[in-house]
């Protein structure tokens, strides 16, 4: 059992993000983490990995900054990670990283199980989840919040689904690809043992040449980022008694048409 | 010279940090209030190997060098200070000193356990009578065959009702002064140990503080540390160390109010602007980046020479002298940032300067380490050469290792 997951380091989620002056995304001095959505797939795939006496593996796609996401991977415990990473590869484009991600499970060869946090928080969008599964032309199950059992010599898997009018008991199957909700495990915090043997791991990184795959052609372009229209909020204090505060209050709710 | 931290360094920093937010910050208020310590911390930091960071996997340790010991205390004094007196007693001031002063077997038997978190240990020095004048102690242990016969009452001793272990210094020879007292590893569970807490604290109200009692406690001649008459030694040696937890800690004090203030100073408007742009407060949060910076390089030096073996008694003062009075400057300055909101527990700052009142009385008062730095530069005093048992330096591959068949009592 070869089960293999994605991370990527994003801005803190308590950054400021905004559009810089060369028109760039900028969050400051801020740090980055490990997607926060990425916390639970990392753990899942280490359950699992362990569950079946398999091997797990964590790849990011990207620039350098995604080393640190990668170090806090294995310092959790995943035993293999890799960096995928060529000129001509634009990570943020959905497209372009679920070609690569494909092109790497397939690299890989013996995988199993592609475990996704259910979004990424920096672009927004999980999208790369479903079209990586199908470029691989695996079963998606999206939004699980519990895999209920693996059975290996029969190669399926059987996990609760969730969906707007509850849950979905579902089962498939393997290789799949599927997408972790928050909740399906505690995530462990990275070991002592584990951030040693993290800072003293080498990650290979793999071009598109490795992989033996070209990148897509753009299906988009991003013209420009924009920052968000501030909003100018105005606080008036009402005084008076408490019988004229709430007269007061019921007149300017009535001119402002919420009464 | 190299001032970056390595990546093992960051990211050890990085796992207390984040426990310290998730688990210990969004519950402290409760517990202070409560004055009690919360029962789930101490398991979960065995759990997570900070009770045995800077002691060598051999011995149930996690293999980190002295200034990750220092990163890991300031986090957890960043959170709250009663978490880095754990691991001042704990860590600092009783585990280094069986690395430092053990035989093999007391190694093995006292310190693996302690350092994989499984026993908890506490440090016995202070007595009601008894602070900076170590001497004046009136703890006793009379040889009697093959034990100590062990009379005494510690008092401001942190974990004494949570420890399982208890160095204690004691007077084998009461006429011989300084040179009359021994060190001795006690259990809970031998005859004659009583303890209990202390309340009505000013601050570390989420910790445990209290006393220890020994009657007629028969201590195993093979529990002493070190040799009969290294007691003063010892404990001097011990405070080397637990100073050092104590300045690292005071420096997560500073960086606490400091990163309090400038939220603060960003969300409150006064005069029609946010407070940040008041140049009064902007001089207050510039001393406090001073004295977070200072504090910190003082304690960085003194993780280096740990690593390296060289004596630090001088350092290691002046970084917990330093670090200490600094965080109660800082404690008052944040109070005063947030104005009447940091008169009340609505805000942490409070706590911060209740909480770093403590650290400029023990382990050394702010007076004692002014005379320490006077009587070095004057020429009174000097570093010993050496001590007959030094403190292990850091060696990574050595201390990484992993442990090895030993059979206790060699």
């Amino acid at each position: 059992m070869h089960v293999v997951t994605f991370t990527r380091s994003t801005p803190d989620t308590a950054a400021k993000v905004e559009v810089g002056k060369d028109g760039a995304v900028g969050w400051g001095d801020a740090a980055t983490v490990v997607n926060p959505w990425d916390e639970y797939s990392l753990e899942e795939t280490i359950l699992q990995a362990e569950n079946a006496s398999g091997k797990s593996t964590v790849i990011a796609i990207g620039g350098e900054m995604h080393n640190d996401a990668l170090k806090h991977s294995l310092a959790m415990g995943i035993e293999n990670a890799i960096r995928i990473d060529d000129p001509n590869l634009d990570s943020t484009d959905s497209l372009a990283y679920a070609t690569a991600a494909a092109g790497a499970i397939k690299k890989l060869g013996d995988v199993d199980l592609v475990i996704f946090g259910k979004e990424s928080v920096d672009v927004g969008t999980d999208q790369h989840a479903y079209m990586t599964a199908r470029k691989l032309g695996w079963t998606m199950l999206s939004y699980v919040s519990k895999i209920v059992a693996i059975d290996y010599a029969n190669k399926t898997i059987t996990v609760e689904k969730m969906y707007e009018q509850g849950k979905q008991t579902v089962t498939s199957q393997l290789p799949a690809v599927i997408t972790v909700m928050k909740g399906i495990n505690e995530p462990r915090y990275p070991s002592f043992i584990g951030i040693r043997k993290a800072s003293k791991a080498t990650i290979p990184v793999w071009s598109l040449g490795d992989l033996g795959i070209s990148a897509p052609a753009k299906k988009a372009e991003t013209v420009a980022f924009m920052n968000l229209p501030t909003k100018e909020v105005q606080v008036e204090m009402i005084t008076g008694t408490p019988e004229e505060q709430a007269a007061q209050l019921v007149e300017k709710l009535l001119e402002a048409k919420v009464l | 010279m190299d001032f970056a931290l390595t990546e093992e360094h960051l990211q050890a920093q990085k796992m207390v940090r984040e426990w310290c937010a998730k688990e210990v910050i969004p519950v402290i208020g409760e517990w202070d209030r409560k004055q009690e310590m919360n029962p789930a911390f101490l398991p979960r930091m065995a759990e997570l190997g900070i009770l045995g960071i800077s002691i060598p996997v051999k011995y149930g340790g996690q293999g980190f060098d002295y200034i990750t010991l220092g990163l890991v205390c300031e986090e957890l004094e960043r959170a709250d200070t009663h978490l880095r007196v754990v691991m001042s007693v704990h860590h600092g001031l009783n585990s280094m000193a069986i690395l430092q002063w053990g035989t093999e077997a007391q190694k093995q038997k006292f310190l693996a356990p302690q350092a994989r978190g499984e026993k908890y240990a506490a440090f016995c020095l202070t007595e009601p009578d008894a602070g900076s004048d170590v001497v004046s102690m009136k703890a006793t242990a009379k040889k009697q065959g093959d034990v100590y016969i062990l009379n005494g009452e510690k008092m401001w001793i942190s974990l004494a009702t949570k420890a399982h272990h208890f160095l204690v210094v004691a007077k084998t020879d009461p006429n011989a002064g300084h040179k009359g007292m021994s060190a001795f590893i006690v259990t809970r569970d031998m005859k004659g140990v009583t303890t209990g807490d202390i309340h009505g604290k000013l601050g570390v109200r989420a910790g445990s503080t209290g006393w220890v009692k020994f009657e007629n406690v028969e201590v195993p001649a093979e529990n002493m540390l070190g040799l009969e008459g290294e007691g003063f030694k010892i404990a001097m040696s011990c405070l080397d160390n637990g100073r050092y937890t104590v300045a690292s800690g005071a420096t997560g004090l500073i960086r606490a109010c400091l990163e309090d203030s400038i939220k603060y100073a960003h969300e409150r408007s006064t005069f029609g602007k946010p407070i940040a742009h008041h140049q009064l407060i902007k001089q207050k949060i510039a001393y406090m980046q001073q004295w977070y910076d200072n504090a910190s390089l003082l304690c960085y030096r003194v993780g280096w020479l740990k690593n390296m073996g060289i004596r630090n008694t001088r350092e290691t003062s002046m970084a917990k002298w330093y670090a200490t009075d600094h965080s109660v400057q800082a404690a008052l300055e944040a109070i005063q940032i947030h104005g009447a909101y940091g008169f009340s527990d609505e805000y942490p700052v409070e706590r911060y300067l209740r909480n770093s009142k403590g650290a400029v009385i023990y382990e050394g008062t702010s007076e004692i380490h002014q005379l320490m730095q006077a009587d070095f530069a004057l020429g009174f005093r000097e570093e010993k050469p050496h001590l007959r048992c030094e403190l292990p330096p850091y060696n990574a591959d050595e201390w990484q290792s992993e442990a090895v068949e030993m059979a206790v009592g060699d």
